[in-house]
């Protein structure tokens, strides 16, 4: 009993090491974690290089590819916000898409049904105020169920991605359903000092949710649920509320898109969202989530968002056939994830022990 | 030794049992814990030492018997109710999370908040470092690095850290499961050291491990679970390794 072994003996040199590669460790993660940004800017980069000797004409510099580039991001990048919070958690939700399209038709319906009430602006605000409202419903229930019910997420937000796309597509009678309320086209086609509305509100609600996740218990949570789970339970904290919370704060984050889309089109679609759940994803993972949950930033899905929104302008602009977009965010995506997996065999080698 | 035998039990449990349906896991179970005094508990596996501390802590109502605390009877139906009175376990697979500091890990679930610009509530996390610093240099464990997760750290500066919540939330009872099994040999010997200091702080310890050269190194009295039933307790001083295997294999 008093003797160790030699496997035991070995072990002693491990752990004094940890302290000496620890400043190289953190230059790696640093440079891990804002990887989203050093690929939008070597995108930048290129585009720029690109536009130059193809056509002598700058990219950048360009205020309305600027501008087409932000308004390309606004309604991926809302849909990021909320997945990020739910894959900082461990989770995934397949359903924003749909719930975004849900929120489009409501948000146009509600909006021509107040203004023949109220007067217009008001109108607007009511009808966007819906869509967030009701895109809830769909987030309460993915709550409940991965909450209560112990359904993993992919598969009960899966369900909600069908239901949530039949009743949009059931409340839009099948087509799209315009709206008609000048205040609401203005709302999404407008610009203040060429900044368009829809970019600037995107930008204060993704600041607020910087602030959700960073700043407060309920973010501060999410990344202890991510990590762990069980340990986040013995803390004391109510991890059914957490996530029933979690699922409601993603679905309204897709309700507000699909309200602005709704502004942007003057008109509801309940195939608003279809093609930008998987660019949600997307958008998390190059901003430097990890799938299996635990870390991630809103800044970084802030800049996947971008990376995403500049290759798909930056390849028509330069005027590359559009089917090369789906190849090059793929691509993005697959050497984001290589550059995760070293950062962690490299510095947190050590969580395997 | 001889002088807390004199202080008032911290804890005392006494007749406790837990029936799984036909299964005793425990049965008519007593001991006592005083302030300062570390008590190892051993046994085979499937003893019952998982179940008593379960019962302790909260996990379990117990089918019959009862807990006092500081000569109170108490009961706990969850384990948060057995941490505000005190009692807190630090489990063997590290109840942290990795990915945050320590600080975060000492506060989580009951982050202090500050307000910045004088109106918007943000977490206090200067608070959290300082605490932790605090905290982590009364157990004698020296950390630099505040910010960084715990997932940098060793298996035993974890396991400090770990303990260290538990000192910070100012546990008068730390129920330690297997706290060295997954360490090598100079992180063993920390945490034993972090014992004595709890120890030193007048705090009860309820120790559970299978290394005896631990439990002797540790403790000052050892209680031998065999089948659900006490199958004796000795006093450190007065017993030896050979006779604690005997009570434990039944010889």
């Amino acid at each position: 009993m008093t003797s160790t072994s030699p496997a035991q003996q070995a072990e002693k040199h491990v752990a004094p090491q940890a302290d000496h590669s620890d400043a190289a460790k953190s230059l790696v993660r640093r440079i891990a974690e804002g990887r989203a940004w050093l690929f939008l800017a070597g995108l930048i980069v290129c585009f720029e290089v690109w536009s130059r000797f193809a056509y002598g004409a700058t990219f950048v510099l360009n205020p309305f590819n600027l501008q087409s580039i932000a308004i390309f991001a606004v309604a991926p990048l809302l849909l990021a916000t909320g997945q990020t919070f739910v894959i900082i958690s461990g989770g995934i939700d397949l359903s924003l898409g749909f719930i975004m399209g849900l929120a489009a038709v409501i948000a146009a319906h509600a909006t021509n049904m107040a203004g023949a009430a109220i007067p217009l602006p008001l109108a607007m605000l009511a009808g966007i105020l819906a869509a967030v409202i009701v895109a809830g419903v769909p987030g309460v229930i993915n709550g409940l169920l991965i909450s209560r019910l112990r359904i993993p997420p992919f598969i009960g937000t899966l369900g909600m991605f069908g239901v949530a796309r039949g009743a949009a597509y059931l409340l839009a009678g099948g087509t799209t359903v315009p709206v008609q309320n000048s205040w609401f086209a203005l709302l999404g086609n407008g610009k203040f000092y060429s900044v368009p509305y829809l970019v600037i509100i995107t930008a204060i609600f993704v600041i607020v949710m910087h602030y959700i996740l960073s700043q407060t218990r309920f973010g501060q949570h999410n990344y202890a649920i991510g990590a762990n789970a069980q340990a986040a339970r013995r803390a004391g904290i109510d991890i059914k509320d957490h996530i029933l919370r979690l699922y409601v704060l993603s679905a309204m984050c897709a309700g507000l898109g699909g309200a602005l889309y709704a502004a942007r089109f003057t008109a509801g679609a309940a195939q608003a969202g279809e093609p930008l759940l998987l660019d949600s994803v997307a958008a998390v993972v190059i901003g430097g989530a990890s799938l299996f949950g635990g870390s991630g930033t809103i800044f970084g899905t802030v800049a996947g968002a971008l990376v995403i929104a500049v290759i798909q302008y930056g390849l028509v602009f330069v005027n590359v056939e559009p089917f090369w977009q789906f190849i090059a965010v793929g691509v993005v995506i697959i050497i984001s994830v290589l550059i995760d997996q070293a950062q962690r065999r490299f510095s947190g080698a050590r969580q395997d022990e | 030794m001889n002088s807390s035998v004199q202080t008032a039990p911290l804890l005392e449990v006494r007749n406790l049992s837990k029936h799984f349906g036909a299964v005793r896991a425990l049965n008519d179970f007593s001991m006592v814990v005083r302030p300062g005094e570390v008590v190892a508990l051993a046994g085979d596996n499937g003893a019952g030492k998982t179940t008593l501390i379960k019962a302790i802590s909260g996990v379990y109502q117990p089918t019959g018997g009862e807990i006092l605390l500081r000569g109170q009877p108490v009961s706990f139906t969850t384990p948060q109710e057995a941490r505000e009175k005190g009692i807190e376990t630090i489990y063997q697979d590290l109840a942290l999370a990795d990915n945050l500091s320590i600080g975060a890990n000492i506060f989580l679930g009951r982050e202090p908040m500050r307000k910045a610009f004088g109106f918007l509530p943000v977490l206090d996390r200067k608070a959290m470092a300082a605490a932790a610093k605090e905290t982590m240099s009364r157990l004698d464990f020296h950390v630099s690095r505040l910010e960084a997760p715990v997932s940098n750290f060793s298996g035993g500066q974890r396991q400090a850290v770990a303990i260290g919540r538990a000192v910070y939330w100012d546990a008068q009872i730390l129920i330690m499961d297997e706290p060295t099994a997954a360490l090598g040999v100079p992180e063993q010997r920390k945490v034993i050291s972090l014992i004595h200091q709890l120890k030193a702080q007048g705090r009860g310890v309820i120790f559970i491990s299978h290394n005896l050269h631990d439990i002797f190194a540790v403790s000052d009295r050892i209680v031998v679970l065999r089948r659900g039933v006490q199958a004796g307790e000795r006093k450190i001083s007065e017993t030896n390794h050979d006779e604690v295997v005997k009570l434990m294999v039944g010889g």
